[in-house]
């Protein structure tokens, strides 16, 4: 079920504000991508391009081609809601809903989305197939109609991960999903992606250049010319390569620590 | 004394004064709360019965004891209970329209304003332009409607403000959240934002209704008042409990005057009961976490 994500001449404006400047990008099905560069780059905008969440904020707009197993998710007659529906996202900071509990957070997607047919026999067992997948359903089996909110940050972000999952999106972004968490918290999300990489097209942004080695099978490095000039893609390939032996000397200095 | 203790005593006395002064004007503001609380409540008390609850003032002499307060209760309710159908939804709607659709453009700015101007509308103007509006160009007749809609004017602007600042302080991460999965906006809105802020929005509303809930002036224009009971909201005048204790004080018997009182405390009984309510309400609705 994972697809593959071209990316094509691509620029990403807040209003007037150039953020990603022409992005050529391919992102193949059952790996993981990393996007890695220094802060303000515009990783995060780039990621919500891909399943139009960027549109979400006033102003924003899109200008270039994103192209879904071929076909062009901007397309005017293309329903923003549906492209949310194949492609999933994971944020920063853990959001589940705090009006809902666990189970309720897991099968929210299919819930509110009449769209998805889902019988209501089937939920228990969604939530537990979505739970077991987030490695998170030993640690709430027995407290599944608590408040998702009252969960530590770690079991809220794989609570998040679950109802991500549990719509079954053909693509998972994941923008910086740790940088919240503590050490432990961050080796479980890390596990889970590489399990989760085995069936879907994951991206995940990160600051850490440590686990885009660890996790990522292509790493795409973005930098910018300086503060208020539009972010670019300056060079992806294999995690391995890019680390070892990049092309670019920006590429070197940033992955050797050097900056950022 | 060195320099890790130098001027604490002064500090601690300078704490000591300013606390005394908080308390005092604590104080100072709950005096004319607490004492009105009494005076209604002993002077209001003497009237009180079975009967008061039960019987209207029909065929009651001013001079006479006995009679009630059931007919203005009853207006009450549905006076105060259609202004509240009509004022909410309306009101939630606006409050929607400002903060997840309109946010920056020019209709959302003008409707705003609009709001603001509602907001400082003295009561009786609000019930001089149903009267003018609604009675004399459009011909209805006085009825409790009439003064329902009176109440709306008053309710709205409370009622969008509230829901409009609780609908802002739902976190935009949790629209984002919706979005990602799928959800479209207007889903997302209800299912979401809404619940998300109800707890407020119900503190809110019931912070309109206790406060429409002892308007006097508009009744008289729209409604006037009636000694009996008047079921029918949409014909014929229809009493309230603020203008009962109008009528019993412009009496000026002893007895009229002792109904007034009871009127009074039952109106301050009624008014501390929804916000009773609001806050066992707003209780089971707030987002948990445990
Ligand atoms: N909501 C927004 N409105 C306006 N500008 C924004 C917004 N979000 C991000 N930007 C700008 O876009 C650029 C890229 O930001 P972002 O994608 O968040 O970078 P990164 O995720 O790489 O740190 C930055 O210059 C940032 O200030
Ligand atoms: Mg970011």
């Amino acid at each position: 079920m994972a697809k593959r994500i071209d990316i094509s001449d691509l620029d990403a404006y807040y209003g007037n504000f150039l953020a990603v400047e022409d992005v050529n990008l391919a992102i193949e099905p059952r790996q993981v991508t990393a996007f890695i560069g220094p802060s303000g780059c515009g990783k995060s905008t780039l990621l919500r391009t891909l399943n139009r969440m960027h549109e979400v904020i006033p102003g924003a707009y899109v200008d270039g081609k994103v192209a879904f197993d071929g076909e062009d998710i901007y397309a005017e007659d293309v329903d923003p809601v549906n492209v949310r529906r194949l492609i999933g996202m994971v944020f920063q900071r853990p959001n589940p809903f705090p009006t809902m509990s666990i189970a309720g957070n897991v099968v929210a997607g299919l819930k509110l989305d009449r769209g998805r047919k889902v019988k209501k026999s089937e939920f228990d067992d969604i939530v537990e197939r979505s739970l077991r997948g987030a490695n998170l359903w030993d640690e709430v089996k027995d407290r599944l109609d608590r408040p998702g909110a009252g969960l530590s940050g770690g079991q809220q972000q794989r609570l998040c991960i679950a109802r991500a999952i549990a719509v079954q999106p053909q693509v998972l972004l994941m923008d910086e999903p740790c940088s919240a968490l503590d050490p432990i918290s961050t080796l479980a999300i890390e596990d889970l992606v590489r399990e989760l990489r085995e069936d879907y097209t994951i991206v995940i942004v990160t600051h850490n250049m440590q686990q885009a080695a660890r996790i990522s099978d292509t790493t795409a490095f973005f930098n910018l010319a300086a503060v208020g000039e539009p972010g670019k893609l300056i060079e992806a390939g294999p995690t391995q390569q890019m680390f070892s032996n990049p092309a670019n000397k920006a590429t070197e200095d940033y992955v050797t620590g050097r900056f950022g | 004394m060195n320099d890790l203790t130098s001027g604490l005593k002064r500090r601690r006395a300078t704490d000591k004064v300013a606390t005394g002064v908080v308390y005092l004007t604590a104080l100072i503001a709950i005096i004319p709360l607490v004492s009105i609380l009494i005076v209604v409540f002993s002077r209001g008390i003497a009237a009180i019965n079975a009967e008061f609850f039960t019987s209207t003032m029909r065929n009651i002499s001013p001079r006479r004891e006995g009679g009630g307060i059931f007919h203005a209760f009853i207006g009450t309710l549905e006076q105060v209970g259609v202004a509240t159908l009509i004022a909410v939804p309306v009101g939630i709607m606006v409050a929607i329209f400002l903060v997840e659709y309109g946010s920056r453009g020019k209709l959302a700015a003008a409707v705003s304003f609009f709001v603001d101007v509602m907001t400082g509308v003295p009561s009786i103007v609000a019930g001089l332009f149903i009267y003018t509006c609604f009675i004399l160009t459009f011909g209805f007749d006085r009825s409790g409607f009439a003064a329902a809609l009176s109440l709306t004017i008053l309710m709205l602007p409370v009622v969008v403000r509230t829901a409009e600042e609780m609908l802002k302080l739902v976190p935009m991460d949790l629209r984002e959240a919706s979005y990602a999965l799928g959800v479209p906006k207007w889903v997302t809105i209800i299912k979401i934002v809404i619940p998300t802020a109800l707890s407020g929005i119900i503190t809110g509303v019931m912070l309109a209704v206790a406060r429409v809930a002892g308007e006097t002036a508009p009744l008289l224009l729209t409604t006037f008042m009636t000694q009996s009971l008047n079921l029918d909201v949409f014909s014929g005048p229809q009493a309230a409990i603020p203008t009962f204790v109008w009528d019993q004080i412009a009496n000026g018997t002893n007895p009229s005057m002792d109904r007034a009182w009871a009127g009074a405390l039952v109106l301050i009984v009624l008014v501390a009961v929804i916000y009773i309510v609001a806050k066992v309400l707003a209780a089971r609705f707030a987002p948990k976490s445990k």
